[in-house]
Parts: C-alpha cells; structure tokens; sequence
C-alpha cells in the first residue's frame, strides 16, 4: 500500500480546491450576469415577463439544488444532450445563484424610495438614464452586503457538484479517503479548506454592512 | 404694444381621474396664462395634489386633455413625454434630492443627459442657479448635510436648470421645520416675481394670498370657487370655501 504524508494529501486537497473556486467565480459571475437580465425583465413593466421571471426564481429556490444538478447531468443526458460534469455543474450553479441574486437585487431596487423615480421621471429622464444615474446606483449601496454574504452559499453549493463527479474539494477528498482509510483527517482538512475560502468572505461583507450602515 | 403671445402654458379641459371607483378629479378646466401665479388650496383628498401631479404625467389621467404650450401629454409615447418633462419643472413635498450625487451634480445631471449640455456649461449654470438660491458655497455638499429648507432650495435650483416653462410646486414647506419655512417661499415669491410661471399646491394661506395671481379652491375633485385672492379670501362665496377658511390659519 502507497503510503500517504499528510503534505500529499493537503497537496492532493489544494489542487483540487482551485476547481472548487472555479466553479464558485464561474457561478457568481456568471449567475450575476444572468441575475442582472432577469432584474431587467423583472422591471420592465410587462407583467407577463415578471411573472415569468417570478416562476423561473420560485423554482430555483424552492428545489434542492442536488436536483438542479441531477438534472443537469443525468436529465437532460436523456434527451441526448450529453454535458460534462464541468459543464453541467458550471450550468446548474449559475442558474441557481442567478433566482437567488435577482430576488435579492429586486429587494435592493424596491428600498430605493419611490420619490427618486418622480424625481427623475420630472427631470425627463428616461427609463434607462433613470437606472444607470439613479435607481442602481443607490441600490447597489444597500446590495453588495447580502451579495457577498450570498458568495458564501455559492461556495458551500459546489460541494454537491461532486455528486456528479466533478472532482472538486469535496470529491477529492473522498477520493484520498478512499485510498488513505482516514476519513477523519481527511475530511477535516477540507472543512478547514472550506472554512479559510468562506470566512474571509462573511468578515468583509460584516465589514461592508457595518460601512453602510454608518453611512445611512 | 405688441401682441404678446398669450397661448396658455397648461390648457387643462374636462380632466377627469378615478382610483379605482373612487373618482378623484371630476372634469377639471383650467388655463395657466404666461407667467400667471396659480395657488390651489383644498381639503386634503379634494384633488389638488392628483391634478397638479397630471399636469407632468406622474399620475395618468382616464378623460379630458392636457395641454403644455399646445403639447399634448400622451402617456404612452415616450418621446412626448420626454419633450413635455423638459417644460415642466417639479418641486417636491419631501425635496427628492439624490442623495448619492453632491448638490452641483444633482443640478447637472438632467441639462447633460436631457438637453446634451456640455459639462462646462452645466457647470456655470449650476453655479449661478446655487448663487440665485443663497447657496453658493454648497456646490460640492451632499444633500444629507443640508438642512430641510437648503435641501428645498436646490431641488428648485434642479428644477430650474432645465429651463421649464412652468413650475409645478406640490406643498413644498410642509415637510419643514416652521423656522426654516421663510427662506423656501422667499425664493419661490422672488421666482414668481420674475415672471416665472407657478402652479403651487399649497397650505400656506397668507403666502398664496400674498403671491398668486389666481386661487383655486378644490373640492370633491372639483373646482369649486376660484378668483382674485383679495375675492377668494376676503370674499368667499360658497359655504365650502367659507367652511374651509374658517378652519384653516390665515
């Protein structure tokens, strides 16, 4: 049997943990960028799209997202449409930060008082000027604390893409717990991996929320 | 004398509003003439903030027509609405700065983008419109660090500087500390002494007695008695205009 130092396995772990922080970016960028359209729709004023968009949030939120991920992988491998598991977990998580962000952005839009609508509105701007001089930058005060804080649950959500085997932290470690029989080592190590990816995170979006709030 | 153009800046006919069923404005005819001072007093819930918020098209209206220099106000077509905006300006109960943007930009910001002025020139004006209002040295404040009645004085400095045809003030003391009242009516008496076109909801009796050309007193959606202050104050007709005097500190 191959014997394991603990420097191998927190080497094996390191590795592995640059996947995890991939597919995080790749989901909070990407799910951002998704989130902000949805925004867009949202407000646009056509109810037949808000009620859309409405349905696509109350559908990531209200299933577990193991599931966004089976069918991802396994659900849409029925209908021929084979993706890898880097794809499918990259498409999974992006959707579901996406219903999460846009919701917690339309919170943000909807605490800017409406008297800043008017406003503008007698001022001639349009729709669009509105938006970009106005309404988003005062929103973006009050949602860059819960949408850090909301990177955290994006970073602990990529564990579930190693049940798709995509092998990120959490599937390498079962992998050299597999060989090394040490579960309790190994496993610990990758809490600990998490918890120095996460906890960096919630100290700065406390320090974010502690800035605004002083300001207001 | 030449002919003076006296087409009506705001031509309001037959205007009528419902919240739901309950109908707010009931068939509403007024001419605001070339810098005409219009005062409308009533009982809250008579109309007159819903009217006066028609007449730029921040509430829709269900009947009649509104006119601002012959411009049609069409809520539906944007580019109207643009055009229309530009000629009425609009003052705030509770000011509406933007609080993100210090006093100069709030000032600048709409003549840039609206009227595609350069930064220079929006500059200067923003100057002269903070000097106009007494507040000169205030230009790179930002509106949480001033008081109720400065924050007042550049939300009209911001109206102004689009240049609007009318002005459109909804009970803009109301949200002030009685001390701090004077300083915003000084300015709005000085405007409406250079010409400037006023319509103002207001609560401020004496002032509207003082500097109104016309009152107007709404009641129940409607206009129920209008005229000379000197007549609508000192001479009131209906027994609702009396009622609402009598209740009211002059």
């Amino acid at each position: 049997m191959v014997d394991f130092s603990t420097w191998d396995i927190v080497r094996n772990l390191l590795l592995a943990l640059r996947w995890t922080v991939l597919l995080s970016l790749l989901a909070f960028v990407g799910g951002g960028l998704v989130g902000l359209v949805l925004l867009v729709f949202r407000m646009a004023g056509r109810r037949w799209l808000s009620r859309l968009v409405a349905g696509y949030v109350e559908l990531f939120q209200g299933t577990p997202l193991v599931m966004q991920l089976f069918l991802a992988y396994f659900g849409l491998s029925l209908f021929g449409l084979q993706l890898s598991p880097w794809v499918a977990a990259g498409l999974a998580l992006t959707l579901y930060t996406s219903a999460f962000l846009t919701e917690i952005w339309r919170g943000c839009v909807n605490a800017v008082p409406k008297g800043q609508w008017e406003a503008s509105s007698s001022l001639a701007l349009n729709y669009i000027e509105q938006l970009r001089y106005i309404i988003l930058p005062q929103a973006c005060r009050v949602a860059i604390p819960p949408t850090v804080g909301f990177l955290v649950q994006v970073v602990k959500g990529t564990a579930l893409a190693s049940l798709i085997g995509f092998v990120e932290l959490t599937k390498a470690g079962t992998m050299i717990t597999n060989a090394t029989f040490e579960p309790f080592l190994v496993y610990g190590w990758v809490a600990l991996l998490y918890f120095l990816l996460c906890y960096p995170i919630s100290l700065y979006a406390r320090s974010l929320e502690g800035r605004f709030n002083a300001r207001g | 004398m030449p002919a003076v153009d006296q087409t009506p800046i705001v031509e309001i006919s037959q205007l009528r509003k419902s919240f739901g069923t309950n109908e707010v404005l009931k068939g509403i005819d007024i001419e605001v003439a070339p810098g005409e001072v219009i005062a409308i007093i009533g009982k809250s819930g008579s109309g007159k903030s819903t009217l006066l918020r028609c007449v730029n098209g921040l509430e829709t209206f269900d009947l009649g027509t509104l006119r601002v220099q012959g411009l049609e106000l069409k809520h539906q077509n944007t580019n109207a609405m643009r055009e229309l905006r530009q000629r009425v300006g609009m003052i705030f109960q509770s000011f509406n700065l933007f609080p993100h943007l210090s006093v100069g930009r709030n000032i600048m910001l709409a003549p840039c983008l609206v009227k595609k002025e350069s930064q220079k020139e929006a500059y200067l004006r923003a100057q002269g419109l903070l000097e106009r209002v007494g507040l000169a040295d205030k230009f790179d404040a930002y509106p949480d660090q001033l008081s109720g009645g400065q924050q007042q004085r550049v939300a009209i400095a911001r109206a102004l500087a689009m240049n609007p045809s009318v002005l459109l003030c909804d009970e803009v003391t109301s949200a002030l500390d009685p001390e701090l009242v004077g300083e915003v009516l000084k300015v709005v008496e000085d405007l409406a002494k250079e010409g400037m076109t006023l319509v103002m909801v207001t609560h401020e009796m004496s002032f509207a007695r003082r500097v109104s050309d016309r009152v107007v007193f709404m009641h129940q959606g409607k206009v129920h008695e209008s005229g000379q202050p000197e007549d609508i104050f000192g001479n009131p007709k209906t027994p609702e205009l009396q009622q609402f005097l009598s209740s009211v500190v002059l």
